[in-house]
């Protein structure tokens, strides 16, 4: 378990403004993800565990140990603080081969079981065969499975990533997750994962913690995080919803509804607790969600007119793109229902509004 | 060149001998200066820094008459040589050693320290995550990694003491079979009117130049297959 409070400032600089990171987290077993849009401070949140940099103020605690107290001028060196770390560009070094590498990390141990050590972990993440090679010499997938397994050869507490699926192409970030997969099978070392990836937070995160501008906004599991962002800038940073300024009209304890008014037009939603008659709030819906019909006359009950400005094919859906900045997921192949016809009404199912 | 009359080939060998040491004790030097200068933040960086590279635009008169100053029979440091050795430093080939440190050492620190810094960080960062000491990190790490580069430093550091001629003249004087070097005695050769000796050591020392310089080339171009880069 990592529990960490970090404070670091920089000055603005005459080529740079400056950042302030005030940061408190937890992470317990499993995978957590510190997630955000670059410059959150998410790296630097990773390089502050490592020991890579030194913060102003704070206290990081990995099980009972003590790696950094700021009151009390302790700051363990990287090399004390049995953290892996995967580093971006896998920083494998490039003079040694992919054996001399692994046993570069485990050069402490005893000579004897330094060589077994080796030789498991490259078995255990299909290294054997291009052992004695350079890293140059490796495909993407290999390069990076020797990278976790460097990280992991000297038994570390916690296992550091960062970004560790940018710039990968789709089948090595499949190949990547599974390792990942199997990291938390067979080793069960916690890990913490820097991405600004939503696909990655959903598809490894046990737990999220949201990052925006040096503080973290926003943590839980991801299915939670995703379907309840704390705020709209939250919302924005997944870039997963239609957000729509509403105003509340009437809300109904007993009947679970409420009445919001958009532009024009009044919808119907469940109860918001805690709301008052008046707010201004933010509504949003995921585009999965909604429906659409074509526009005969006046809409019907909880639906609103919109152009619908072009279609875009994504792999899983087909995404509408109305006027308005609401965007609608339908299954792939209606494209052809879609094209030639403006004008059509969404519907917002009453039960799937949610503000913030 | 009168028939009959051979060349003295000392101050080539002297020459080489004075080349082969000096390098040696510049890269130790050196590269403890360029790692400094590289990896370091502290106080009187940017004064360190320039008084490493003054022997580079100094003229060579100005650089020997101090070391004829620091070294001298009068000088501390002279009168602590003269205690330990039982004779002076000035006016020995190893004062000549002493005037090619100084007038190399600034090439190979320039051209360390930029290699140093061309490192890619997050090598450095994995040997420490790894567990590395700073010291075993130097010699692991970052200097296998600069090793072509600090190679081809070393190579043209060496060049360079090939050529010195004021320092070292300043310091170690002109007695031949003693301390003259390549380079004084192709002045002595010129000026005695010995042209056929002045142009074969001409040739010579091209030549040795143009191999040191072409060897260094090779060395700073390729050195971890395909890309150096950390991908």
């Amino acid at each position: 378990m990592i529990q960490a409070r970090i404070r670091k400032q920089y000055a603005a600089g005459p080529d740079s403004a400056g950042f302030s990171l005030d940061l408190e987290f937890r992470a317990a077993a499993g995978v957590t993800v510190l997630f955000g849009s670059s410059g959150a401070g998410k790296t630097l949140a990773l390089d502050s565990i490592a020991g890579f940099v030194r913060p102003d103020e704070g206290r990081i605690l990995l099980d009972d140990e003590i790696l950094f107290d700021g009151a009390a001028g302790v700051h363990l060196a990287p090399r004390a603080r049995h953290c892996g770390y995967v580093f971006q560009n896998y920083a494998l070094f490039p003079h040694m081969t992919l054996r001399q590498n692994l046993e570069f990390a485990v050069e402490r141990a005893p000579r004897l079981g330094r060589h077994r050590q080796v030789t498991e972990m490259l078995e255990k993440f299909h290294l054997s065969d291009v052992a004695g090679r350079r890293p140059y010499q490796l495909s993407g997938g290999q390069k990076q499975r020797c990278s976790i397994a460097r990280a992991l050869i000297g038994a570390p507490r916690l296992l550091l990533l960062d970004e560790p699926g940018r710039g990968l192409d789709a089948p090595l970030k499949a190949e990547f997750y599974s390792v990942l997969r199997q990291v938390r099978q067979e080793f069960g070392t916690p890990m913490l994962l820097v991405t600004h990836d939503t696909g990655e937070c959903a598809a490894l995160a046990d737990e999220m913690v949201v990052l925006r501008e040096g503080r973290a906004v926003q943590s839980g599991t991801p299915r939670k995080v995703f379907e309840q962002p704390a705020n709209v800038d939250v919302a924005r940073l997944f870039g997963l919803y239609n957000l729509l300024q509403v105003e509340i009209r009437s809300l109904d304890p007993g009947r679970n509804a409420s009445r919001l008014r958009y532009q024009d037009f009044e919808l119907t939603g469940p109860y918001f607790p805690g709301r008052l008659i008046g707010d201004q709030v933010w509504l949003f819906v995921r585009p999965d969600r909604l429906s659409v019909a074509p526009r005969n006359g006046r809409p019907a009950f909880n639906q609103i007119p919109a152009t619908l400005l072009r279609t875009v094919e994504k792999i899983e859906c087909l995404r509408l793109e109305f006027s308005g900045g609401i965007g609608v997921d339908v299954p792939v192949g209606e494209s052809e229902k879609y094209s030639g016809v403006k004008d059509w009404a969404i519907e917002f199912p009453s039960q799937d509004l949610r503000i913030l | 060149m009168p028939p009959g009359a051979s060349i003295d080939w000392f101050p080539l060998w002297l020459s080489l001998r004075v080349a082969a040491i000096s390098t040696a004790l510049a890269l130790a030097v050196g590269l403890w200066l360029a790692w400094t200068l590289a990896n370091r933040t502290f106080r009187g960086k940017e004064v360190l820094d320039a008084a490493v590279t003054l022997p580079l635009v100094l003229p060579p008169t100005v650089l020997g008459y101090y070391l004829l100053v620091l070294l001298g029979r009068a000088s501390p440091i002279g009168q602590l040589y003269e205690w330990l050795f039982g004779g002076p430093l000035v006016f020995t080939w190893q004062a000549a050693v002493v005037a090619s440190l100084f007038h190399s050492t600034p090439l190979l620190v320039k051209s360390a320290r930029a290699a140093f810094e061309s490192v890619d960080r997050s090598y450095e960062r994995a040997a420490r995550n790894l567990g590395a000491t700073e010291l075993r990190l130097f010699w692991r790490v970052t200097l296998p990694l600069v090793r072509r580069s600090v190679l081809a430093a070393a190579a043209l550091a060496f060049a360079r003491s090939l050529g010195d001629f004021g320092v070292t003249l300043m310091i170690a004087g002109n007695i031949p079979g003693r301390t003259q070097t390549v380079s004084i005695a192709i002045y002595d050769a010129v000026e005695g009117g010995n042209g056929a000796a002045a142009r074969l050591m001409v040739l010579i020392v091209s030549a040795l130049a143009l191999a040191i310089l072409t060897l260094a080339n090779r060395l700073t171009s390729n050195p971890f297959g395909p890309r150096q880069t950390a991908l």
